[in-house]
């Protein structure tokens, strides 16, 4: 019984050193000497990461990832993801960062690592400029088109006023379609959907109202990479008292950063 | 083996009930616009001018061809790039109205046309107006022939206003899913909202079935029925 549960302690230990001896911290290093880092972007998701009509990726993330390179004095190769692959192309070491509207939770933060947040994601309500609404107290008497049972339909509806006439459509496309339409006064959405919908329709002159609910975007980096991590930290720090983080966000998503937790 | 749990959604009964109440008065709003157009084309198509009767059988032909959700759709989301804006209620019924009439159209023309000859001769020989003749002689006995297809197909109408909750309209499938998105009882809705529909369909059947004799061809007397 003693013999065999000391077999089991030195597997254990090994299957649990080969992790490990995978998770050096040399990313920075490895970055510094190959003058060019790998950064994970998504193509698939505007405002955040999308090819424009040159074919080429732009958008926030794109943004961000050049920044950063530009900070550390390096090139930049942006590997497009999904939002299924982005965690594991950090994790097999196929990218250095991920800047893919990489949002934090515990199952996440159990694999990979985060920096402090770049950019917001937030579900908000949008509509004209010349629709007076500056608070959700506004809505009362509106029309609001929503995706139902979308987190912005359950945010929406518990702090709405009675009065406030949300329509409820069956997917994004149904929802933004009412908003174009002209069928709803104000929409209330996803910060994604919404600077897709204002790119398109400027005519419109559709414009941020108030937020519902901030959800905000972190950087991943490999697990236990923290040389790297506490680097990148540093150029976020210091594009926020610049201003830097904040004009990105106002150029994508049409309002400031504003506080970004760490 | 899933654990149904009905009371979930059989709480919302409030919100079940305005929603069948809504599916309801959409269909009645429909049938009896959608029968009226329905009456008119059949008479344009078969006695009208040639103008109108073309124009009517391209009516027909466009709604009959394309599905009723696009139908819905170009009223709601297209419309109002004319400037015509319209509540989703609205929407629905025109919606309802225009599908309906045009294949109505083409249910009470088979019963106009298979009005024996010697009946229209007859009338005319009494010196009725074409009008008279129309209306008194060649249509009760046309829409007797043709009832159990028009109940029918006022049945699928109904049933087919599941999709005005696509545009808001907050009619009984509408609920259904609101109250399966909150809760996530999705099974549990739709059986409920399936059980209401079928009521639905047998109540108005059986209400359609004892009302046409009785108001629109049922005082005619020997209706070839």
């Amino acid at each position: 019984m003693q013999r065999r549960s000391s077999l089991f302690a030195m597997v254990a230990a090994a299957i649990a050193l080969v992790p490990l001896a995978g998770a050096a911290q040399t990313a920075l290093d490895d970055v510094m000497a190959r003058k060019q880092i790998n950064i994970a972007i998504p193509t698939d998701f505007p405002p955040y990461g999308f090819v424009g009509t040159d074919l080429k990726p732009q958008g926030l993330d794109v943004d961000m990832a050049n920044y950063i390179g530009t900070k550390l004095g390096v090139k930049v190769e942006l590997v497009p993801v999904t939002s299924a692959n982005r965690i594991p192309y950090l994790q097999t070491k196929k990218a250095d960062l991920v800047i893919s509207t990489l949002g934090k939770n515990p199952e996440r933060a159990a694999v990979i690592d985060f920096t402090a947040a770049y950019s917001p994601f937030f579900q908000a309500v949008f509509a004209a400029k010349g629709v007076a609404i500056k608070s959700v107290a506004d809505l009362a008497g509106k029309t609001v088109a929503v995706t139902r049972g979308a987190i912005e339909d359950l945010e929406l509806t518990k702090i709405a006023p009675s009065s406030a006439d949300i329509k409820r459509f069956e997917d994004n496309n149904t929802t933004v379609s009412a908003f174009v339409s002209g069928q709803v006064q104000a929409i209330a959405t996803g910060a994604s959907v919404a600077g897709n919908m204002m790119a398109r329709n400027p005519q419109l002159g559709t414009e941020y109202k108030f937020v519902l609910k901030d959800s905000p975007n972190f950087i991943g980096v490999g697990k236990g990479e923290d040389k790297l991590r506490l680097k990148v930290n540093e150029i976020i720090a210091a594009g926020k008292a610049a201003g830097d983080i904040d004009k990105m966000a106002q150029k994508w998503l049409g309002r400031p950063a504003g506080e970004l937790p760490n | 083996m899933i654990q149904l749990d009905f009371g979930a959604v059989l709480v919302q009964w409030p919100a079940l009930l305005r929603g069948a109440a809504l599916t309801l008065g959409l269909s009645a709003v429909a049938a009896v616009l959608g029968v009226g157009v329905g009456v008119a084309c059949a008479w344009a198509r078969a006695h009208g001018p040639r103008w109108l009767s073309a124009l009517v059988s391209g009516y027909v032909e466009a709604v009959r061809n394309t599905p009723f959700i696009v139908q819905l759709f170009f009223i709601f989301f297209g419309l109002p790039s004319l400037g015509v804006k319209l509540t989703p209620e609205v929407a629905s019924v025109i919606a309802m109205v225009v599908n309906l009439g045009a294949y109505a159209a083409e249910i009470v023309r088979a019963g106009i046309e298979t009005t024996p000859r010697g009946q229209v001769e007859a009338a005319r020989s009494l010196a009725l107006t074409e009008m008279q003749v129309f209306v008194r002689v060649v249509l009760p006995p046309s829409l007797a022939r043709v009832w159990p297809a028009l109940t029918s197909q006022i049945v699928i109408v109904m049933l087919g206003s599941a999709v005005c909750g696509q545009i808001s309209a907050q009619e009984l499938s509408y609920t259904a899913n609101l109250i399966q998105s909150r809760n996530f009882r999705a099974f549990e809705a739709y059986i409920v909202a399936t059980l209401i529909y079928l009521a639905l369909s047998i109540a108005v059947r059986s209400l359609l079935n004892w009302l046409g004799p009785k108001l629109i061809f049922g005082r005619m007397p020997n209706a070839n029925r």
